[in-house]
């Protein structure tokens, strides 16, 4: 019975819950993901150019002889890419043993952010493009969009 | 089974499945030729570990099996029983059972045999041995050697080694009998002992010892073991060297006087014994000696991903040494090159395996389907020591169990049918396998029936695969392609052994698989032969680089037929579609930058032309520069980009970028 009493004490604790998120821009919005899913962030490398491949697909690099897809947001969130290059970086994820990279015009930092400034996509976005996206958070004067990648993995970008 | 041997669990059944293998390779042998001593010792020793084995693992129904067959074999050994026909094939039955009872363990991790006929057709086997010794034949030969050996030991001779007693003290060697004694505190008996024999071997030949050598191996020995040796080094070199080793001593050592003991046999037989006494010895030698590890394959994959690596950043060490002119840097950079090459064939080779491991199932396959459709046929192996890589390997058994299938019921004729036509009443299979270039070829061939063509235009027209105005005009090589058709079949009945639905088929899409090629060339009357093309490995390949614009690609050298130079009038337009005239032959020419989209446009008047073969067809392939032979790591792009037609997968090149290699079955 006290069951019943406990649950919306469990979902009070899920928008408590504090997680940690890489911050990044793409031309001029920021973007977060959930830095479980980063495996490493690294200087930009040669893309080889992979014909025949999906529109979003910038291409595959070499990370220490493992060939990995690098998929251009900016092209798919129909962004202007930076000009300048010097920032530029690739992020590399995992999930499920895939791993797939992005280019980010530059990556800003690692913040934590606790459930309750995440506001829910669908108030924001239209429900065709809130697919990919988790939520905004509200960091100071900052508006974050938090990437729900599993849905982007599953979806295969 | 407790916890502890769940982890041994995948070592006893790759093990016991070895030794399974062999057992079956050397019982046909001994079927063969019954007086092979050597591969009645290869088979009682590999019976005897795999009651170790079964035993230790807590496989009782098994280790009671190999118990009773060990039983049998001894007496074999011994020369008590004889190998007939009988007694090989219920050691094939036993074999059988233990392959399912090392299945069933495989699949559920316990096993439920009632082993209770077999083990019983064992002991009767056993019993009518007894029989035969009731008639007399056994006494003599015991009372025969059993006053010879006086003294504090006992020895059991058999005649077998008294010839080879007698031979020895006739090349003035001398026979000593040693008992040998371990420390009792010793930790490691076993390992003494095999310090003993490995001192041994130096220069003796150890006859006999009490217990017998795989139990000393074991450790299943008391304080102390009697052998016995030939050598012509002096009894007191032998004490002396045997001391040197620690916790060992020398209990007793005496020269057995060889004239006391009786030895019935004609000596005309001798020096053949002695013979096979040395090749046995051979054998039991590198047993001994060979250490092999098993490893994962994937350690092996990431270990040559590593080695690419290192090549990798060689190659960016090499532009950074000749843009700098440092004469050290540029010595040390060839030595590393060097190291790297050897370093990349070592880890090549370690991959490789000998299609033995493939083919030492196929004898008895061959043996059981020949005697179940009542035909004879010789089964010949040639070349079972050509390597190939472990990944090949595992792929290739299917296909040919079907090609063999196909030799035995459809190939090789009845005897009856055999002698009516003027040919021997066995029939001949063949499977062959030779290096030729970077490939390794494997044949079947079989000396029977052969193809009708005509039956299989006839059938391709009944079946509704071609027209009867196509099949009329079809070249035998063509008509010979249509039983690799899907849905194909020309048995004229459905057997159980081939022609159940699965066709050639089948064979020539898992051989395509793993990039090979399969022909077949047949006669009428005089047989058929299948041939089949693999690379030596799916992980390495020979391939041409190709430019086009800024880019770069690989084309495998197995699919480039020739490279030639063109200028821009030698093109001709069909309708359309731009071909070229090469040697008389039109081919028809795509552009590689227009197939791949490549971004720019072409400077250049001259074309370059790769003539490439897709299938048994010539297509060229416009490209803008030719790179040069170079040899590939195959990487896979992955699960996310996998399936791109045209694109094989890539390779990292020497300046770390990656390249793409081209899959020309599915460019266009």
């Amino acid at each position: 019975m006290q069951d019943v009493r406990n649950l919306p004490v469990e979902d009070a604790h899920h928008e408590d819950q504090e997680m940690q998120v890489v911050a990044f821009r793409l031309g001029n919005e920021e973007y977060a993901v959930d830095i479980l899913f980063v495996q490493e962030i690294i200087r930009l490398l040669n893309i080889t150019r992979v014909p025949r491949s999906g529109p979003h697909i910038e291409g595959v690099i070499n990370l220490r002889g493992n060939i990995i897809p690098i998929v251009n947001l900016h092209s798919k969130f129909n962004l202007q890419a930076a000009e300048d290059q010097e920032d530029k970086r690739i992020i590399v994820f995992k999930w499920d043993e895939v791993q797939v990279g992005i280019i980010v015009d530059e990556v800003s930092e690692v913040i934590r952010i606790q459930g309750q400034d995440i506001e829910p996509a669908t108030k924001v976005y239209g429900a065709l493009e809130a697919d990919h996206i988790k939520g905004i958070a509200k960091i100071d004067n900052r508006l974050l969009i938090l990437l729900d990648l599993v849905k982007i993995f599953e979806s295969g970008w | 089974m407790s916890m502890d041997m769940t982890q041994y669990l995948d070592v006893f059944l790759e093990e016991s499945k070895e030794h399974l293998g062999n057992l079956n390779q050397q019982l046909l042998e001994l079927e063969k030729n019954p007086g092979n001593l050597a591969a009645l010792n290869e088979i009682f020793r590999a019976v005897h570990t795999l009651k170790g084995m079964s035993s230790t693992m807590g496989y009782e129904d098994l280790a009671d099996l190999t118990h009773h067959m060990e039983d049998v074999l001894s007496e074999l050994k011994e020369g008590l029983l004889q190998a007939n026909s009988q007694v090989v094939d219920i050691l094939f039955q036993c074999l059988d059972r233990a392959q399912l009872i090392i299945d069933q363990i495989e699949s559920n991790g316990t096993a439920d045999y009632n082993n209770q006929d077999l083990i019983r057709a064992l002991s009767q086997i056993k019993e009518g041995r007894h029989i035969n010794q009731a008639e007399g034949e056994e006494e003599l030969l015991e009372t025969a050697v059993e006053p010879a050996l006086s003294g504090s030991f006992h020895f059991d001779f058999n005649d077998y080694d008294l010839t080879v007693l007698q031979e020895a003290v006739r090349k003035s060697y001398q026979v000593l009998s040693l008992r040998i004694a371990v420390d009792p505190a010793s930790l490691m008996k076993s390992v003494r002992a095999f310090m003993v024999f490995k001192v041994l071997e130096e220069d003796c030949e150890v006859l006999k010892s009490i217990p017998a050598v795989p139990d000393l191996e074991d450790g299943k020995f008391d304080d102390n073991f009697d052998i016995v040796v030939i050598t012509k080094q002096p009894a007191a070199v032998i004490t002396d060297r045997l001391e040197h080793i620690s916790e060992i001593r020398v209990e007793r050592c005496e020269i057995i006087n060889i004239g006391q003991l009786t030895v019935q046999h004609p000596v005309d037989t001798v020096s053949e014994t002695m013979h096979e006494v040395e090749e046995h010895s051979d054998t039991k030698r590198t047993h001994k000696i060979k250490q092999t590890v098993r490893v994962d394959i994937d350690r092996l994959d990431s270990l040559m991903n590593l080695v690419g690596e290192l090549v990798m950043h060689k190659g960016r060490l090499e532009q950074i040494g000749t843009s700098r002119k440092i004469v050290e840097l540029n010595e040390t950079i060839e030595q590393i090159d060097r190291i790297s090459t050897d370093l990349q064939s070592v880890v090549m080779k370690v991959r490789m395996v000998p299609v033995e491991q493939v083919f030492n199932r196929f004898p008895r396959m061959v043996r059981d389907l020949a005697k179940e459709l009542d035909k004879e046929i010789e089964f010949l192996v040639e070349g079972k020591e050509t390597e190939l890589d472990r990944t090949v390997i595992d792929e290739i058994g299917d296909p040919l169990v079907h090609l063999l299938r196909n030799a035995i019921d459809h190939g090789i004729e009845l005897p009856a049918v055999r002698i009516q036509q003027g040919k021997p009443r066995m029939g001949t299979i063949i499977l062959r396998a030779r290096h030729e270039g970077n490939n390794v070829l494997i044949e079947v061939e079989d000396n029977g029936a052969g193809i009708n063509i005509e039956r299989v235009k006839q059938k391709a027209v009944e079946k509704g695969l071609v027209s009867s105005k196509e099949a009329g005009e079809m070249t035998t090589e063509q008509a010979l392609d249509l039983l690799f058709s899907p849905g194909f079949s020309t048995a004229e009945n459905v057997t159980d052994i081939s022609g159940r639905g699965v066709g050639l088929d089948v064979v020539k899409s898992k051989i395509e698989a793993i990039n090979g090629e399969i022909q077949v060339e047949t006669k009428m009357g005089q047989g058929t032969k299948f041939k089949i093309k693999l690379p030596l490995t799916l992980a390495i390949i020979q391939a041409l680089m190709v430019s086009v614009r800024d880019e770069i690609y690989a084309i495998p050298l197995s699919s480039v037929d020739e490279t030639t130079m063109l200028s821009r009038d030698d093109i001709k337009l069909i309708q359309g579609q731009e071909v070229i005239v090469l040697r008389g032959n039109v081919l028809p020419l795509y552009r590689l930058d227009n197939l791949l989209e490549v971004p720019g446009e072409s400077q250049s008047d001259d074309l370059y032309v790769v003539v490439v073969c897709k299938g048994d067809k010539q297509v060229g392939l416009v490209v803008d520069g030719l790179i040069g032979q170079q040899e590939i790591v195959i990487k896979s792009l992955g699960k996310f980009l996998a399936g791109i037609p045209g694109i094989a997968g890539a390779i990292v090149a020497g300046d770390g970028n990656v390249r793409l290699i081209l899959d020309i079955a599915t460019l266009f």
